[in-house]
């Protein structure tokens, strides 16, 4: 080698490099083959490949979700996502039939669920809407459920009216249950119902009805039942006569007054009131004219 | 005698246990070298082939899924010498094994080379009840057999039943249920010293690991290396080992003979390391490149440059002939051989129908030992490499690792010993209530 200084080669005194020797023992200490052992154990095998990442996922997402921004933008992101899917067309609601219930009623239980269409089949809550629907007087049972066409389909099963009860003034229908099915205006909308009138006469409609059956023969003139005291029916006729029946046996005193009446046109007569409460002394109360001049015939007959 | 039934029958629990597992160990503490062998075990169906052949030669049912093998610490002539460094370098092969499996192994069977083995025949005669021999009598017939007093300080390692006579046919390889009025029975029995089993033992136990079954290291190279007419006719196996070399004489498929010459390859590398002055390790790489035993006109003049690390350049760049290092060699081999050779005249192996020699083990493998092994044992000698296992790595199914090879097909098929048959039932005076238990069993 040309030295261009003149200097000399200095040998290094640091050791030279060797390559490393292997250690003289490879054995493994006595807990690194332990350790070797418990980690080709199966179970903790299994824990590690899967558990320790499962674990770690977690926690690292729920650590990224206990920030306040991120809990919020996931809600977020959920609500867009749950709206872009309920939003789509198959889902949608355009309108609503009524089925089963006369205009009237339709139209009511149309006002009872408001609803702007279009509209997600997921925003209905069929259920409370079917609660709603059901809680009109007019409306027996209700079955809610979206159609074809994404259509609302409404099945009524209206109540059917059997008497009108008449309280105060208005005039309510009653169905044979005793419950409410409605409102009418005057009697002559449904001059076809029997009329009854009196505290707890809407608990008592089967009574009513087999007493509106039984006095057939008087149906020109019976103008309705009342209900007295709770306990008891009155029936009404026109010319402000009344039939007083007892509470027990109703339907064979009245039969006892028709028969009366077939007999000797009872009711024809000036009779302001049949008493039939006792039944071993049926009473009859004449009008004040009718008593003067029945006062006045006795004692023309006894002046004679 | 029923310690020993409880050790070896708890051991075929333990190996039962790990056969219902699937995983079980092999190791094969040599001197020179320690080898383990993770086998899994399927189910003899698994592996079947599609052309309907069952399982050939019983060793088709497992396969190898770990091997490693370490250099052998404080092991000296097949014993434990120094039971840490023993116990470290069994722990440096188990877990290279499991590494490699990638399973966990808690039970192994081992292997002892050492322990000065020592044979016994044995013969018992019960005369057969009922005339119809059952598993009953074969119990009886073995518990019937006198046994040798073989020293306090020894444990019966292998008790294998031979040959069976019945009446006066003799040669049955499983007299029950046949007719006859007197059983007799030969028994094989192979005690070593009762300290190195416990060292192994304790080795194997301080490594967390549960012993599964011990065989004489011997038979396991006898049973890999030789083929099955060998077995059938008669052979021996020679296993050249590191430390000790093995001698096991087979006959009618059972083990007749084992012993064990305390001599073997790490001598010959000694020797060289002696008369060469090199270090050890210098030694047993000159030995396995360039050590021989026949030397010819060529070996005069090849050089072998024996190296040295002292920095004096004369020292450094000594060379010595082949045959130089042959003339080292052979003297010992001969020795070994010569010692072989009076350990089979003692057994009366020139009486065997067939006497085919099966040179075997890690120092079988120096060149032309076949040559000189035929002038010393016999005309029937070959070398020996241990059968095929299924899923064995190339780097051992060389000669050297008959021993783990044997172990395999131990672990995958034991012979039948003493301890698997039932034992008599007035021969051990506890139990009695299962003795009771056993009596309503049979009479109702």
């Amino acid at each position: 080698m040309p030295l261009d200084g003149g200097g000399r080669i200095l040998q290094p005194l640091s050791a030279p490099r060797r390559p490393r020797a292997l250690p003289r023992d490879p054995a493994p200490s006595k807990w690194k083959y332990r350790y070797q052992r418990w980690m080709l154990t199966p179970g903790v095998r299994g824990l590690i490949r899967i558990g320790v990442p499962c674990a770690l996922i977690g926690i690292i997402a729920v650590s990224w979700y206990s920030h306040g921004t991120n809990k919020e933008m996931v809600a977020a992101k959920w609500e867009e996502v749950k709206a872009t899917v309920q939003q789509r067309p198959e889902f949608m609601v355009s309108g609503m039939d009524v089925v089963g219930a006369e205009p009237v009623l339709a139209d009511l239980v149309v006002a009872t669920v408001p609803m702007a269409f279009p509209i997600s089949s997921f925003d209905i809550d069929l259920e409370a809407m079917r609660q709603k629907v059901e809680e009109l007087d007019g409306v027996r049972s209700a079955r809610v459920r979206v159609g074809e066409a994404g259509h609302l389909k409404i099945d009524i099963t209206p109540r059917i009216p059997v008497a009108l009860w008449r309280d105060g003034d208005t005039l309510h229908l009653l169905d044979e249950a005793g419950t409410f099915a409605g409102v009418v205006e005057t009697r002559t909308d449904r001059i076809d119902l029997p009329l009854i009138a009196g505290d707890g006469a809407q608990d008592h409609i089967e009574e009513a009805l087999s007493l509106f059956r039984d006095a057939k023969p008087l149906q020109e003139r019976i103008r309705g039942l009342v209900r007295m005291g709770e306990r008891r029916w009155d029936v009404v006729l026109d010319r402000d006569q009344r039939i007083l029946l007892p509470a027990e046996g109703a339907v064979a005193a009245l039969d006892r007054v028709i028969v009366l009446q077939q007999a000797s046109d009872l009711l024809d007569r000036d009779v302001a009131v049949v008493d039939m409460r006792n039944a071993d002394r049926p009473t009859i109360r004449v009008n004040r004219e009718a008593a003067g001049a029945l006062h006045r015939a006795g004692q023309t007959e006894a002046g004679n | 005698m029923g310690d020993l039934y409880d050790s070896q029958r708890a051991m075929r629990n333990m190996r039962k246990a790990a056969m219902q597992r699937g995983v079980i160990a092999i190791l094969d503490i040599g001197t020179s070298k320690i080898a383990c062998l993770v086998l899994r075990f399927d189910g003899p169906e698994t592996f079947r082939g599609a052309d309907g052949v069952g399982s050939l030669a019983g060793q088709s049912s497992f396969r190898v899924i770990g091997a490693a093998t370490t250099r052998s610490r404080g092991v000296k002539f097949g014993e434990v010498d120094a039971m840490q460094e023993t116990e470290r370098a069994i722990r440096t092969a188990v877990q290279a094994a499991q590494k490699m499996a990638n399973v966990r192994v808690d039970h192994v069977i081992a292997c002892i080379s050492g322990g000065r083995p020592k044979s016994y025949g044995l013969d018992g005669a019960v005369d057969i009840a009922n005339g119809l021999v059952t598993d009953g009598d074969i119990g009886r017939v073995m518990a019937a057999c006198d046994v040798p007093d073989y020293g306090v300080d020894r444990d019966v390692l292998h008790a294998q039943p031979v040959n069976f006579a019945l009446d006066h046919r003799s040669g049955m390889a499983d007299p029950r249920g046949q007719i006859g009025n007197q059983l007799n029975c030969d028994m094989h029995m192979l005690t070593v010293d009762s300290m190195a089993l416990q060292n192994i033992f304790f080795c194997i136990k301080r490594c967390d690991l549960e012993l599964a079954g011990i065989a004489s290291s011997a038979y396991a190279s006898g049973i890999s290396s030789l083929v099955e007419d060998e077995q059938e006719l008669g052979a021996a196996c020679i296993d050249l080992g590191g430390g000790s070399t093995g001698i096991s004489v087979f006959m009618k498929k059972h083990m007749i003979y084992a012993d064990a010459v305390r001599m073997g390859g790490d001598h010959v590398t000694s020797d060289i390391s002696m008369g060469l002055s090199v270090p050890m390790a210098t030694a047993e790489r000159i030995k396995t490149f360039y050590g021989g035993v026949m030397a010819t006109g060529m070996d005069d003049r090849e050089m072998i440059e024996i190296g040295g690390d002292t920095g004096d350049y004369e020292h450094d760049r000594r060379t010595v002939s082949r045959a130089e290092l042959i003339g080292i060699m052979r003297p010992r081999v001969e020795e070994i051989l010569e010692e072989v050779r009076v350990r089979l005249d003692a057994a009366g192996f020139e009486h065997l129908p067939s006497q085919q020699i099966v040179l075997t083990g890690g120092a079988s493998q120096i060149p032309g030992l076949d040559g000189l092994a035929s002038k010393i044992l016999g005309q029937q000698v070959r070398l020996g490499r241990p059968l095929r296992v299924q899923g064995l790595p190339q780097a051992a199914i060389g000669p050297a690792f008959s021993g783990a090879v044997g172990l395999t097909l131990f672990a995958a098929h034991p012979q039948d010993e003493w301890w698997d048959f039932e034992i008599p039932a007035d021969n051990y005076s506890g139990r009695s209530l299962k003795r009771a238990v056993r009596w309503f069993k049979d009479n109702w």
